[in-house]
């Protein structure tokens, strides 16, 4: 009898484990991301708390760069062995995920919470909304037109800072002179896009830029504008040390904030190095939009959710998914990144100068600059960039030529 | 009677047989496949001919790229096989301190294509390497600008590679001598033939495995080379560095781009069959009929 028991005890032990896991609500989420340097794990950490106060597991897949990272979750996804949530940016990256069916819709949480109500800017529903369900979460802003001075360098040289692209060509012949390299430039391919996509947005503006980018239109591209910022964009070349090739974006900026350099157009994140390097914005170092006219792009990151056949699942990522877009989870997050929150109801008392200027322009909604990657794919804006790349690398390479090169990648259908 | 003869030899290849039936032909007809489609970011079957090849002669990059994969080819062949060549006719002059030089020449060899990538990065950049040091000694005229100048800038990864290489080939080929017979070099000594010509026309036919060996394994190295141009250069100045394996990575991962990348990569496989298949005719067919008569 007593064997009769203690069999049967051992036979219910599972059950009872069943049910308190059904009791608990404890849940385990799995989230590949690509935050790994000093500011950035700060800023993941907060989800990670947010989550773990909620009594719930946060596994931490961190993997080193944007493609490795984003290519481990579509192998996965498509191993059948899918994270719960993934890192994308707010771009076309993840399109054909939700063509395909992969990702969970969460469109029961943003319909309930009234996601389409709060979330700021509204371009941000754009990326996210497929077929009237929303299939991501925008988590934060980063904008990428910015020119980072070095206020000292300028001093020294004895010119004023400069407001556009064409007043610092103006003046920084004499910044060579004195001695400094006027621009630090990181020779990779996203860095002189970047730097170009600057020239072209400050100098031709931002209807320009939705024409050739958003609306393909080759006449608009073909009228004699593009040509003039390929020119702009050769003529700041005599501008860059030839050790550009291969650099990383924060060895740039580490030459502007050491006082090598004079400038750098780099997106917000540069403001990072400046922090850690104990400078102040607006006294040692400045920040400065260039154009008449200012605008700031929409890039940052965004988290999806891929399906999975297990119910529960889905609950779990409901609940995360509410959980980033919560206000006082937003601003711990965006204050440690650094970037600006997805929605304006969010306390950012932490800014500083710089930050609050991007504040302020992205409540205007003219301001607002749609970036070729959120009209086009990655492998459209990498052909592009492509192009670009070489153009500024090989000096023999035309005008006239790179022009047609585009017009090729405009009209592929890429 | 075809099976019968070696059948123990035959059932144990049969896994390895099956491997590379499945594995490696049925990935290569896989992509194919998949090549004649526009697949993204996920391979979905949505046919549309050759047009992923059109597109990929048709596109600059991937000319650059099989271009240097040609330069970088003969010129890390070539280079490694005669550095390594001299390197081993030196030490076998019966020099003091052998075993010293030999583990010198062939520690890079230990070192992964990253490493050396890293190493040949900040040896090389002009604002930081030989070229700075040469200009604070004083020698202003020095210039040294390879890695940053998109013409040369392949040139510098063979130094790199050949820098890696040599030392291997140098083992392989010292072997070989080691192996020649005493009673050779005193005949030769008598007929009075100078040393070089003995090492070109008697010795190097001698150790023909040697050489054969040292070219095949460099040869490999050739078609895979990726991690070190990776760290050296990312590919650049603009994409001057690139190769066709390169091509292949970037549009299965950060483009998005599968159809684009499968079509690289059997043409990759195409043009590895046709320089391989002449060979391995050769090797194979010929030598065995040779073999026979």
């Amino acid at each position: 009898m007593k064997k009769f028991i203690s069999i049967l005890f051992y036979l219910t032990l599972p059950l009872s484990f069943i049910s308190v896991s059904k009791a608990g609500g404890h849940m385990e989420a799995e989230v590949i991301h690509w935050w790994t340097s000093g500011g950035e794990q700060a800023a993941i950490t907060k989800f990670a708390e947010a989550w773990e106060d909620m009594g719930n597991t946060w596994i931490d897949t961190a993997i080193t760069g944007g493609e490795n990272a984003r290519g481990t979750t579509v192998n996965r996804i498509i191993g059948g062995n899918p994270p719960t949530a993934a890192q994308f940016n707010i771009s076309k990256q993840f399109v054909d995920l939700v063509e395909q069916g992969q990702l969970q819709s969460l469109e029961e949480v943003a319909s309930a919470e009234g996601w389409r109500d709060f979330i700021y800017p509204k371009a941000l529903i754009e990326t996210c909304e497929f077929e009237g369900e929303f299939y991501c979460v925008p988590v934060n802003i980063h904008s990428s037109q910015w020119m980072w001075i070095n206020k000292e360098v300028f001093a020294k040289a004895g010119v004023p800072e400069p407001n556009t692209i064409q007043e610092f060509i103006n003046v920084a012949p004499a910044i060579q002179d004195a001695g400094f390299i006027p621009l630090a430039l990181g020779g990779q391919p996203w860095q002189e896009s970047l730097m170009f996509d600057v020239v072209l947005s400050s100098t031709l503006g931002r209807d320009y830029s939705r024409q050739v980018y958003g609306d393909k239109d080759v006449s608009a591209f073909r009228d004699g504008r593009y040509e003039l910022a390929l020119q702009t964009f050769r003529d700041l070349n005599k501008f860059v040390d030839e050790g550009a090739p291969g650099r990383l974006w924060n060895d740039a900026t580490a030459m502007v904030v050491e006082g090598k350099a004079a400038v750098q157009i780099m997106g917000d994140w540069a403001r990072g190095e400046f922090a850690v390097a104990g400078k102040v914005a607006k006294e040692d170092y400045n920040c400065v939009i260039p154009g008449e006219e200012k605008y700031v792009g929409l890039g940052g990151d965004v988290f999806v959710f891929p399906k999975s056949s297990d119910p529960k699942v889905k609950e779990v990522q409901l609940k995360m998914a509410s959980m980033m877009v919560n206000p006082t989870v937003q601003a711990k997050f965006n204050n440690a990144k650094g970037s600006l929150p997805m929605r304006l109801d969010v306390d950012t008392a932490a800014a500083d100068a710089c930050m609050k200027m991007g504040l302020e322009l992205i409540k205007n909604p003219d301001a607002l600059l749609k970036d070729s990657d959120d009209y086009n794919s990655p492998a459209f804006v990498n052909a592009w960039d492509d192009v670009l790349t070489e153009f500024r690398n090989d000096s023999g390479y035309s005008v006239a030529d790179a022009m047609d090169d585009l017009e090729n990648v405009l009209t592929s259908g890429l | 009677m075809f099976f019968k003869r070696n059948l123990g030899a035959k059932i144990a290849l049969l896994p390895m047989i099956i491997i590379s039936l499945t594995v490696f032909v049925g990935c290569i007809i896989y992509s194919f496949v998949y090549s004649l489609t526009n697949s993204k970011l996920i391979p979905v079957f949505n046919y549309v001919g050759f047009d992923q090849y059109e597109r990929l002669f048709k596109t600059r990059k991937w000319d650059v790229a099989v271009e240097n994969i040609f330069i970088y080819g003969i010129v890390f062949t070539i280079g490694c096989l005669v550095i390594g060549f001299l390197l081993a006719v030196l030490i076998d002059q019966k020099i003091r301190a052998e075993s010293l030089f030999r583990t010198i020449f062939l520690y890079p060899y230990a070192m992964s294509f990253v490493v050396t990538g890293l190493v040949w990065k900040w040896v090389l950049n002009p604002t930081f390497g030989i070229e700075h040091s040469m200009h604070l000694w004083g020698f202003t005229w020095f210039e040294l600008d390879w890695l940053v100048n998109r013409d040369l800038a392949i040139y510098a990864v063979c130094i790199a590679a050949v820098w890696q290489g040599a030392g291997f080939v140098m083992v392989l080929m010292l072997a070989g001598l080691r192996g020649i017979d005493e009673d050779i070099w005193k005949s030769l000594s008598i007929e009075g033939i100078p040393k070089w010509k003995s090492y070109i026309f008697v010795i190097l036919p001698m150790i023909r495995p040697m050489v054969i060996t040292s070219l095949v394994l460099i040869a490999a190295g050739v078609v895979k080379v990726y991690d070190l141009i990776l760290a050296l250069t990312s590919g650049g100045p603009g994409y001057s560095t690139t190769t066709p394996a390169m091509y292949v990575m970037e549009n299965f991962f950060s483009r998005a781009n599968l159809g684009q990348a499968f079509a690289a990569s059997i043409i990759m496989f195409i043009s590895v069959v046709c320089i391989l298949a002449p060979w391995a005719y050769y090797e194979f067919y010929f030598r065995n009929r040779e073999a026979k008569v």
